[in-house]
């Protein structure tokens, strides 16, 4: 089996821009899921609004797209009803801190057994290139002509702050990095975040002089750092770097686990 | 015996973004005064996977074959 037998071929090519790579991260998905052997039937992927979140319609997946940032919401619900299945989640940055911001550090806390997948761009790609709370200071946007005063959102330390048991970052550079923690984001048992930081030469890059996605790529080559280096750098040199590695990896009771018990118990008095 | 390895291109889906060209350490890929993509290097391909793994639309193949 290939990864290509978990995509809908009729669908293809990807609705995506030239050098956009959200694609770079279904296509490692897809690798993994090969390896890992999901079984299309038993896997539900939910998404919502935004190019990242509209990629999955084109997989061979139970594939459940929803409001805009509520996927996470609806993924809680599939969980509940059915344990039994493995539940992934499809998120842009915007999808997933902004808009369903909420959904996200409850879904964390709960410690419910599903996987989100955030592809960070810095952008409101579809919507016409507005800024995102991960938009980083001084870039610019269609609502920030002037390039973007406000700090941006760290979606690892939120995610480590709300309680998700597995928490790692990767970028669409370190390809195989990339492969390697999302196995283990998708094989780990509660919620795991994985933040992936990806380009968007047509809205982000043109706007901030880099439309080509190749230098796009190039820069996130450049301003990501390893955990190991990391460590051994200054507050200072780390300032307009972003870190990639596993942040967090502990075990914690999982939820539905939790609600089957009691449920269990209930049923025999 | 050698191994060689063989680059193919899915034509249909490719949009020429140039993302296995810049990261190809072998220079297997140019473009032509088009900006198309094309494939002048083969025979120093090292079948490192790099374009494949990174191709945003999954049209790159590398297939390996023993001589």
């Amino acid at each position: 089996m290939s990864y290509l037998d978990y995509i809908k071929e009729k669908q293809f090519p990807l609705f995506t821009c030239a050098g956009c790579t959200h694609g770079t991260v279904t296509n490692t998905f897809l690798r993994v899921a090969d390896e890992l052997k999901l079984d299309k039937e038993n896997t539900v992927i939910v998404c919502a609004i935004g190019c990242a979140g509209r990629i999955p319609t084109f997989l061979d997946f139970n594939v459940l797209r929803v409001t805009h940032g509520r996927a996470l919401a609806f993924a809680t619900g599939v969980k509940l009803s059915r344990p039994d299945v493995k539940v992934i989640v499809f998120m842009g940055d915007g999808d997933a801190v902004a808009i369903g911001g909420n959904h996200f550090i409850h879904a964390a806390r709960r410690n419910i057994d599903i996987t989100a997948i955030i592809s960070h761009n810095e952008i409101y790609g579809m919507t016409g290139g507005q800024y995102a709370p991960t938009t980083l200071q001084g870039f610019k946007a269609t609502t920030a002509p002037y390039g973007m005063i406000e700090p941006a959102f760290d979606v690892c330390e939120l995610a480590k702050g709300a309680g998700s048991t597995y928490v790692a970052r990767s970028d669409v550079y370190h390809i195989n990095h990339l492969h390697k923690v999302m196995k283990n984001a998708l094989t780990h048992k509660g919620f795991s975040t994985l933040e992936v930081i990806t380009s968007c030469p047509t809205q982000f890059g043109r706007r901030n002089k880099m439309a080509d996605p190749i230098k796009l790529v190039e820069r996130i080559r450049d301003i990501t750092v390893t955990q190991t280096a990391a460590e051994k750098m200054s507050v200072e040199e780390l300032k307009d770097k972003i870190v990639i590695g596993e942040f967090v990896k502990t075990e914690r009771p999982e939820l539905t686990e939790i609600y089957e018990e009691k449920l269990g118990k209930l049923r025999k008095n | 015996m050698s191994t060689a390895y063989k680059v193919q291109i899915n034509r249909k889906w490719c949009k020429n973004c140039g993302i296995c060209l810049a990261f190809c350490p072998k220079n297997v890929f140019s473009f032509d005064e088009k900006k198309k993509l094309q494939i002048v290097n083969e025979i120093q391909c090292s079948g490192c996977l790099m374009c494949e793994k990174r191709c945003p639309d999954m049209c790159m193949k590398i297939i390996r074959e023993e001589e």
